[in-house]
């Protein structure tokens, strides 16, 4: 970065030489000179031009390479700092807000290190140099045609502030045009059951003419500001021609420094238009470092303690004691005094309707959120005493909504372990019946998924999921209603394959179905956040409570079904 | 990415480019005036040196102090009268721009109200957007900096080279020997550039869609231990954009000093060169001075021109793809016009409705409804009852003339659907759909989607007799109050009451009713069921039902599953049959009992019969 400053300093000195040489060679034109002096000084004004050039080529590189290599490092920074973030930070802010700080914002900042500090630069060494010619030359025709230039900064920074904020302006109009089209489209059907066409048409169209009201409103601005930036600066020139010519004629400046001049001041042009443009780059630099320093301070609200407790070796006993838990935010709370225990390689299933608290239940475990303290437990240890990265790496879960990576389906199912052979992830698939599926495809399991597995149907997402738990090996397995896409008979045949997984395993089932539940060591049913009904599946039918009719409801079903 | 979503640049196509001036046509005069303007410009550019030129040569040389404030004056009113120009180009060539923006966006969303329904499922909302909006802009930017610019840029170059052959054409000889050095150095830099931006802009691609991806899927990741891998992971990708950048900074960093150069080359070669003709052949001292400036002014245009090709370009794709949207046929139904009106006199439907062995598949042979046949007679209260993907929200549909049925026919008042002019049948016709779609607007806008401006009274009466009037009038303005979100402040039961007004006040001869599932409150539920026996008295309706006490105000029940029609009666006959029917009764009727249980055992069973069935149901 020093250098490059360095190189904006040599770049202007050399190139403030050229309008020096064009004085002599003017001032020996005048006079008479030969014509070997007039082709030395023509290669001296190359070689000028030359030694600028290459400066000038190493001050881009060094100070625009600079500003890019710290937005890269910031963007590391901020992508770091964001996977640390809870679920909680990522519900508060929307991924397109956060995307647009990782690039709008992360380049306004960049332009600002980059070409803010090295027109700055520049500006301040330009400005000083050649004015300093110039009064060399004429301190009264200095002051005198200088006047006009500081307007073109001036100018240049209100003009910029204001284009700035009717094109924000223009921005908003355009969301607001964009909202309507997607309104339109998004409810197609109910614009044409009401034959509203044509009013959506005229609408459409007043919000269109005053986006375009809106653009040319800025165009009224725009249109002023280039053409008063060239008047400017020509009225400089003018009055150094005007003015200087009358200094020549009276014999107080010579012709030579006559021409010098109006070069010097043809060059401070530039730097004054880039002044303006400088004090805009800086104040939206600064806003938008303002909103990256916001994510890069944010305090991960789940951390490892400062002193985890060691876990030598995991067995999987897994206990929740007088559990109450509500969300960040909210009143109501999701888990009412929650109480069970999981023996070590026993099985545990949950059943309950939708919003009853087994998803919450489940997500407690592996801390995406935090549950109070000492109320979950592994292997006797509460989860919040214990490493977070640890922790995790002991639990797999297969969520209710499969997340698939735009890889291929071997990395899908490896993801998150470090070294997997194809043996391992074929046999992982095996169990989640997604092997004989995946041979199908054109490349096996090579085949690229899409963008968050497009290409696969429901079913396949979810035992894809279901392979990357059964790979992970670790000693507890969290099952959150993973089989509601997959057909009755798949179901039946990966449960069959699980069940011989998970008696190595502590597992927790959530599901909808009975089936999948029946063999479970210890069922639980959960309304509102609360255990309503405890006990094996034939203790539960004694029972003839709400998992009875359940069970029930679902033989009616499958009846119906088949007719 | 299908080739059309490529955004590279191609060649220039004529036909195109023929078809994109069309739309040049209706502004020919402003055209005209903006071209009259930029060459007037393009002469005042000239002006600058010429008079510096006599300043020099004939004010302070022969010192002729009052030539040289005639020539200052005149340069004075030369700056002036380029601002003035310079000016109203820009703001005739917007504005030229701005309406052609308007006139295209317009023909688009026209076209959009006139694609089939169809045409809506094969393609997402996303990509339709950004025809209307991108791919619109960029076109604006082809019309404002792109065609009227380049025939500025044109008359200055021509304007700069006769008069530097006015001034001295050996010496201009000799300026322009630098010329197709410049012309090489920017060829070869715009064809580096222009691969290495493509570059950056597929790396910054694939940056974004990592980061999208990863912060979308943050839960997965955490859970799985991925974030040190894909931490390097993106610090792979976040080096391969910077180095792509790196890149370009390269060649810029290269270019602007080359072409600095090459300009010093020329006023290096002015200076040995005319400097020896002003010892000895009489070239004067301003005419040296007047060549130096025009060499400067000359190299702008240059480079401006290469970079406007570039944009032309680039709008080729974009154009491209709006005429291939404006170019999708319209739907046979709209584009046909009126075949049969309805007769004015009567001005209503009698509402008999008939499907007569309708098949119908939304793609290929996966039919979603067989052999589908069932009437409802004028005034009749039909229920169309039916797990989910049975087919019942297909039928409703059909009936809009949303799609056509590949077999069979469907009609109204005995005459084929497909006779009727279908915005007028549309009139006549009445949907509630489960999910209450509401436009952004106020509530009053959303009761009177149908018939225009209606009248305050008239909206008021409807939401008072469907129980809406109340709780709209307890809203921040009542019925001026703004509709934000979609009402994403509305509760579900809210919303159903502001449809079923929204209905009312369109006052449709026949009502196509989809009954919402959600649950809500008792309170809301009392009113929705008063509200919806108001919606149907005397009026032909065809109900897609989901609770029991809208199936027993049904004259008649049809029974659908799998797409075909397996039972109808009324609901006595239907339970004595003890078939279809008689089971989702059963399912209906745990939830119907027991209101605290009600919830529970409703959600197992939607999921159950959704898993079940697992047919298209696009609604």
């Amino acid at each position: 970065m020093i250098v490059g400053l360095g190189c904006v300093l040599l770049t202007n000195w050399i190139s403030l030489a050229q309008p020096q040489v064009l004085r002599l060679a003017v001032d020996d034109l005048y006079r008479g000179v030969t014509a070997a002096k007039l082709g030395r000084y023509a290669v001296i004004l190359f070689a000028i031009a030359l030694a600028g050039g290459v400066f000038k080529y190493f001050m881009r590189r060094l100070v625009i390479g600079v500003s890019r290599d710290i937005e890269f490092d910031l963007r590391t920074d901020l992508f770091a700092r964001l996977q640390a973030q809870s679920a909680s930070y990522f519900q508060r802010h929307r991924t397109g807000e956060i995307m647009s700080c990782a690039t709008n914002d992360m380049s306004a900042v960049r332009l600002m290190l980059g070409p803010g500090v090295m027109y700055l630069v520049n500006t301040v060494t330009v400005t000083t140099a050649s004015v300093a010619f110039m009064l060399w030359i004429s301190p009264r025709l200095t002051l005198l045609t200088l006047l006009p230039l500081p307007l073109v900064t001036l100018s240049a920074w209100y003009f910029g502030e204001r284009i700035q904020r009717r094109f924000e302006g223009i921005q908003a109009q355009f969301a607001a045009l964009s909202a309507r089209v997607q309104e339109n489209l998004s409810g197609i059907r109910v614009v044409r059951s009401f034959a509203r066409e044509d009013r959506e048409v005229e609408e459409f169209g007043a919000l269109n003419r005053e986006y375009q009201e809106k653009n040319l409103g800025l165009v009224r601005i725009w249109g002023l500001f280039h053409p008063s930036l060239t008047f400017l600066s020509g009225t400089a020139a003018l009055l150094a021609l005007w003015l200087g010519g009358h200094e020549v004629v009276r014999g107080r400046i010579t012709l030579g420094e006559f021409v010098a001049f109006t070069v010097y001041l043809a060059t401070l042009n530039w730097p004054m238009v880039a002044l303006g443009w400088v004090i805009n780059l800086w104040q939206r630099g600064l806003a938008s470092f303002g909103r990256i320093d916001r994510i890069l301070r944010a305090e991960a609200e789940i951390r490892s303690p400062a002193h985890p407790r060691p876990m030598p070796r995991v067995r999987g006993e897994l206990e929740f004691r007088h559990l109450t838990f509500t969300y960040p935010g909210e009143s109501r709370p999701a888990l009412r005094d929650v109480t069970f225990g999981v023996p070590a390689g026993s099985t545990v299933a949950v059943v309950g309707r939708t919003g009853s608290g087994k998803s919450t239940l489940l997500s407690l475990l592996p801390r995406l959120f935090d549950p109070p303290d000492g109320t979950v437990f592994l292997d006797g240890v509460d989860v919040r005493q214990l490493d977070l990265a640890e922790l995790r790496s002991r639990i797999a879960v297969v969520p209710q909504e499969t997340f698939l990576f735009s890889t291929t389906v071997a990395e899908n199912i490896a993801y998150g372990v470090e070294r997997a052979d194809q043996e391992q992830v074929a046999a992982a698939a095996r169990v989640a019946q997604l092997d004989a599926d995946v041979r199908q495809f054109p490349q096996g399991y090579q085949t690229l998924v899409g963008e968050r597995g497009v290409t696969l149907s429901g079913g396949q997402k979810q035992r894809t999921a279901i392979a990357r738990a059964v790979l992970r090996d670790s000693p507890v397995l969290l099952l959150d209603d993973c089989l509601s896409s997959v057909d009755t008979q798949t179901e039946e045949r990966i449960l069959r394959d699980l069940r011989a997984v998970m008696r190595q395993r502590t597992s927790v089932l959530v599901s909808h179905r009975v089936t999948a539940v029946r063999d479970a060591d210890l069922i639980l049913v959960l309304e509102e956040g609360a255990i309503v009904e405890r006990g094996t599946h034939d203790s539960l039918l004694a029972l003839d409570g709400r998992y009875a009719e359940l069970h029930r409801l679902q033989l009616l079903e499958e009846e119906l079904e088949a007719s | 990415m299908s080739p059309v979503d490529d955004d590279s640049p191609r060649g220039v196509d004529a036909r195109l480019l023929q078809r994109l001036f069309g739309y040049l046509r209706p502004y020919r005069a402003q055209v005209a005036f903006a071209m009259l303007l930029a060459l007037g410009d393009a002469l005042l550019q000239l002006a600058g040196p010429f008079l510096t030129k006599e300043a020099i040569d004939n004010g302070i040389r022969h010192r002729d102090l009052q030539h040289l404030d005639r020539v200052a004056a005149l340069y004075l009113s030369a700056l002036l009268a380029g601002l003035l120009l310079n000016y109203l180009l820009t703001v005739m060539t917007q504005r030229i721009g701005q309406s052609i923006m308007l006139d295209m966006r317009r023909a688009l969303f026209d076209h959009l109200q006139r694609l089939p329904v169809a045409y809506y499922d094969r393609n997402s909302v996303g990509r339709i957007m950004t025809r209307v909006t991108h791919d619109v802009d960029v076109l604006n930017e082809l019309f404002t900096s792109g065609v009227i610019s380049i025939v500025g840029d044109v008359f200055a170059l021509v304007g700069i080279v006769i008069a530097m052959v006015q001034l001295n054409a050996e010496l201009m000889g000799v300026t322009f020997s630098v010329l197709p050095l410049i012309v090489v150095v920017t060829l070869v830099f715009r064809v580096k550039v222009r691969r290495s931006f493509r570059d950056v802009r597929a790396r910054l691609a694939r940056m974004n869609a990592f980061l999208n991806e990863n912060l979308s899927g943050m839960g997965t990741v955490q859970i799985l231990n991925r974030e040190p891998r894909n931490l390097e992971l993106f610090r792979d990708v976040n080096a391969a954009h910077r180095d792509a950048n790196l890149r370009t900074v390269f060649y810029h960093s290269l270019f602007f000093p080359v072409l600095e150069l090459v300009g010093a080359l020329a006023v290096s070669l002015i200076v040995w060169y005319g400097g020896r003709q002003v010892m000895w052949s009489g070239i004067t001292l301003g005419i040296l001075v007047a060549f130096i400036q025009y060499t400067q002014r000359f190299f702008r245009p240059i480079s401006d021109l290469s970079e406007k090709y570039g944009i032309l370009q680039q709008s080729m794709a974009s154009a491209e793809r709006i005429f291939e949207l404006l170019d999708t046929p319209p739907d046979p139904a709209v584009a046909r016009g009126p075949l049969v009106e309805v007769p004015r006199s009567e001005a209503r439907l009698r509402g008999e409705i008939s499907f007569e062995n309708v098949w119908f598949a939304y793609q290929g042979e996966q039919w979603v409804l067989r052999d589908v046949s069932f009437r409802v007679e004028p005034g009749e209260m039909v229920a169309l009852v039916g797990a989910t993907g049975s087919g019942k929200t297909t039928i409703a549909s059909l009936l809009m003339r949303f799609y056509e049925p590949q077999r069979g026919t469907i009609r109204v008042d005995g005459r084929d659907l497909r006779s009727y002019d279908v915005r007028q049948l549309r009139r006549h016709l009445g949907l509630v759909l489960q999910d209450v779609f509401l436009f952004s607007g106020t509530i009053a806008d959303n009761l009177a989607l149908s018939n225009g401006a209606g009248a305050r009274e008239s909206i008021e009466r409807a939401a008072r007799e469907v129980h809406a009037h109340d709780f709209i009038g307890r809203l921040n303005g009542g019925y001026d109050a703004p509709v934000r979100e979609r009402g994403a402040s509305l509760s579900v039961g809210q919303k159903q009451l502001l449809a079923f007004a929204r209905a009312l006040a369109a006052d449709p001869d026949v009502l196509i009713l989809d009954e919402a599932t959600a649950s809500v409150d008792t309170h809301t539920e009392a009113h929705i069921q008063q509200a919806l026996r108001r919606l149907l008295v005397d009026r032909t309706s065809l109900v897609i039902a989901h609770r029991f006490s809208t199936i027993q105000d049904a004259r008649r029940i049809v029974v659908l599953h799998h797409g075909a029609v397996r039972e109808v009666g009324t609901h006595a006959e239907l339970m004595d049959r003890q078939g279809i029917y008689h089971r989702l009764y059963q399912l209906q009727y745990f939830g119907a009992r027991a209101p605290r249980r009600e919830r529970f055992t409703h959600d197992w069973g939607e999921d159950q019969v959704a898993l079940l069935d697992p047919g298209i149901d696009p609604a």
